[in-house]
């Protein structure tokens, strides 16, 4: 098993306290970024070749370095913890376990950007995890960390942690801004980006809360040694969390770059697809990605064999191949109905669209409509192009990316399991058995 | 400033102009659709996607083109912006599906809606939509609220563009409409059933692009194009009314006033609650002359014109252009436009 940088302590009875996890070298990183200058900071990070762990991918430091920085105006840093990805719970894990490697990241990545006042904001559901934070920070102030002249460096921090009302929108970091504010979790277009205007439109950088916890490891084992670990451009550790048919769901802090058909077969991670049945697609990102069949997860378009990086997984654009994304790795065995999973994601799409631009409000809702018709066998063949298309319509005309995390799934589907549509639509009454799947020409009930 | 090219037309505005103001600027069957953005609104747009252009070169300094489709009424123009609207076929399939998503939960009620005849959906339908649907599944209803003795909201034919929302927060003291709900459940309401009770509460009837908010006094009174518009002016005693207005007559009658609108649609003055509601005699108005109808489809019904360039931009253009124009001239409705940049 590879090296574990962010859980590396995570089983330690009591890591959750102050005086434990400062036991296990904790906050060592705040110590030795307050001895260094913010640029340096900075520079430490666009080193290690950090790629945002929320989902886009963007690297961290290059983020860091477009922050706006006018004379007299304060500045934010926002950890983003409203992670509400079907198939996605690496951060709550992170933060409920480790909440103080969360504050350490905070701290340092404040100093970097010479923030005074920092803000988690975190999902509404999330309350115990908030209870858990809270509790983390007041230690931190107690213990200097937090508060007027930390460590006597000079430099003074406030923390705070805010609940959003639970809507995945505010995901998005414009509507995590406005929600923050405490209006309505619209997204802003876009220009002014957040780094110019942003939180009470000033300058603000939102991370999301592992990419900031992945700042402590760079910081205490340096950038460049960071940036040995991984494949390429995909450096450092990252958490996947595995969920599906899978032998040993969970969270796995893995070294990216391992490869695909390892992480779901081998016994030190997933142990294979539960009851000895056969993987029949995954969804490698979190719900929006486009999803693949067996053939073209584990191998790509060209017979290579996938890994778990940001390339790799983008191998083949979204013809052939997916996205990395927030690391939410969903596994379905042969028993699974893709229809069904498709119209599953896109009602919560539809349920989760604010409603601000119309491609988004009036198609994720006819998106919906239009495959309930076809997983309960109402649906014909026009309807299959109908849903490509209406996805099409949709994807990159709309405010914010949540226009296309509905189009994509439903797109992919298609694209890679279109007889299974078909089948709805010529075999209706044995699709609507319980349970009915198709595999082929075969049916199991 | 910032000379772009918008369709092949190079015209020059001053820098942080948005790209649909430079389109305007051009005039003519170039512009942009407009369903969300309000000039005199600040913050409104970007929400309706209907002006969606695409830009084949940023700025002259990085000519590369922008990967998505750009919102034209909240882009700021760039030196040297290459600008394709009905130049880009990728452009006109994407308004077509705009018009589609905004038509698919709306009512088509136009036989009894007051709005008709100056409706912006109708119009954008008619000149970028199809006439046929794919849409199948029950349309979507709201329950009907009462918003006050003056103001008729319809929310089923509402396309959520904001616009009345900002109307109430810019123009008066207190709003308590807003956007309810999330998604396609949406809805413009008043949290708790309220009245909205204010002295310029009527000029979201004029901001309004479709039917969702429409005149209560002039309910089913008449279609719009059988009234005839006059200008006229009284003296209002508020202080943030001018008192200029349009009056729409049938026969002696006066039916309906509204604000003076641009020929985009966009009020010119705002006007108070008292002139748009209680003074509907002749005797309380210096009519000053008939009013020019612009644009709005049917009620200049069979006035076909040619669309009118702004003629400093024809100067610059190049011979083919107008070669181009002369031979194939674009069919607009209603008079010779003003411009009103």
């Amino acid at each position: 098993m590879g090296r574990k940088l962010l859980t590396e302590h995570v089983n330690v009875e009591g890591i959750e306290t102050f005086a434990v996890y400062r036991k296990h070298g904790g906050y060592r990183a705040v110590e030795k970024a307050l001895k260094m200058t913010p640029e340096e900071v900075v520079e430490e990070v666009k080193k290690s070749g950090l790629r945002g762990r929320g989902g886009a991918g963007f690297p961290t430091g290059l983020k860091w370095s477009f922050l706006a920085k006018p004379e007299g105006v304060p500045r934010y840093l926002v950890c983003n913890a409203d992670e509400s990805e079907p198939g996605t719970f690496k951060d709550r894990y992170l933060m409920s376990k480790l909440p103080h490697l969360l504050i350490e990241g905070m701290i340092a990545g404040s100093y970097a950007l010479g923030a005074r006042t920092s803000y988690i904001y975190i999902r509404g559901e999330l309350l115990y995890v908030l209870r858990i934070l809270e509790k983390a920070i007041a230690e931190a102030y107690a213990a200097g960390f937090l508060g007027e002249n930390i460590q006597g460096s000079g430099y003074s921090l406030d923390l705070h942690v805010h609940p959003g009302g639970g809507a995945y929108i505010c995901g998005e970091e414009t509507a995590l801004l406005e929600s923050l504010e405490g209006k309505r979790g619209n997204p802003r277009n876009k220009p002014p980006f957040p780094a110019v205007q942003g939180l009470y439109a000033r300058p603000t950088v939102v991370n999301n809360v592992e990419s900031i916890a992945a700042v402590v490891p760079i910081l205490n084992m340096g950038g460049d040694e960071y940036a040995k670990i991984g494949v390429g451009k995909s450096t450092g550790t990252k958490l996947f969390s595995a969920c599906g048919h899978l032998n040993k769901p969970g969270i796995y802090e893995l070294e990216l770059g391992v490869p695909v058909e390892e992480f779901i077969y081998s016994d030190e991670y997933c142990g294979g697809i539960w009851k000895g049945r056969e993987l029949k697609a995954v969804v490698a990102g979190g719900s929006s990605v486009p999803i693949l069949p067996k053939e073209l997860i584990l191998k790509t378009a060209a017979g290579e064999n996938r890994l778990m990086t940001y390339e790799s997984l983008s191998d083949g654009g979204f013809v052939t191949g997916t996205m990395l994304g927030s690391g939410g790795f969903i596994a379905m065995d042969e028993t699974t109905c893709i229809v069904k999973n498709t119209w599953n994601f896109s009602r919560f799409y539809h349920h989760e669209s604010c409603g601000q631009c119309s491609p988004c409000r009036e198609g994720t809702g006819w998106l919906e409509k239009v495959l309930h018709r076809l997983e309960h066998g109402h649906g014909s063949m026009h309807d299959i192009d109908l849903v490509v298309s209406v996805a099409k319509q949709i994807e990159g005309n709309t405010i914010c990316p949540l226009g296309e995390a509905a189009a994509w799934p439903v797109a992919a589907a298609v694209r890679h399991f279109r007889d299974e549509f078909e089948w709805h639509v010529t075999h209706p009454k044995e699709a609507t058995q319980p349970g009915a799947v198709y595999r082929g020409n075969l049916v199991m009930a | 400033m910032a000379k772009i090219t918008f369709d092949g037309i190079e015209v020059e505005v001053p820098d942080g102009t948005t790209i649909l103001n430079a389109a305007r600027k051009i005039g003519g069957s170039v512009v942009p659709p407009a369903m969300c953005y309000y000039t005199p609104l600040k913050g409104s747009g970007g929400k309706c996607r209907a002006c969606l252009v695409r830009v084949a070169a940023g700025s002259a300094k990085d000519p590369r083109p922008m990967p998505k489709l750009v919102a034209s009424c909240i882009t700021t123009v760039q030196d040297g912006m290459v600008v394709e609207n009905t130049t880009s076929q990728q452009v006109m399939d994407v308004r077509k599906g705009i018009v589609e998503m905004l038509l698919i939960n709306h009512p088509l009620d136009c036989p009894v809606c007051d709005q008709a005849g100056e409706c912006d959906l109708q119009n954008f339908a008619y000149e970028h939509g199809v006439s046929t649907t794919r849409y199948e599944e029950e349309r979507r209803t709201f329950e009907k609220i009462d918003i006050g003795p003056y103001v008729q909201l319809h929310m089923t034919r509402c396309i959520l563009c904001y616009r009345c929302v900002y109307t109430a927060d810019q123009l008066t003291d207190g709003r308590v409409h807003g956007v309810l709900g999330r998604g396609d459940a949406s809805e413009i309401g008043t949290y708790i059933e309220n009245t909205i009770s204010n002295d310029f509460s009527g000029n979201v009837i004029d901001v309004c692009p479709v039917g969702a908010l429409t005149d209560k006094t002039f309910r089913f009174k008449q279609r719009v194009w059988f009234t005839k518009p006059v200008n006229a002016h009284r003296d209002c005693g508020h202080e943030k009314c001018t008192g200029h207005v349009t009056l729409w007559y049938k026969g002696k009658d006066v039916l309906r006033v509204t604000a003076r609108k641009d020929e985009y649609g966009e009020v010119k003055e705002w006007i108070c609650n008292e002139c748009r509601f209680e003074k509907k005699e002749t005797s309380d108005w210096t009519i000053e002359g008939p009013a020019h109808i612009d644009r709005s489809s049917v009620i200049s019904a069979n006035h076909y014109e040619l669309p009118v360039i702004n003629p400093q931009v024809i100067a610059d253009l190049p011979e083919s252009t107008v070669r181009e124009l002369e031979r194939n001239p674009p069919l607009k409705l209603g008079g010779p436009s003003g411009n009103s940049f």
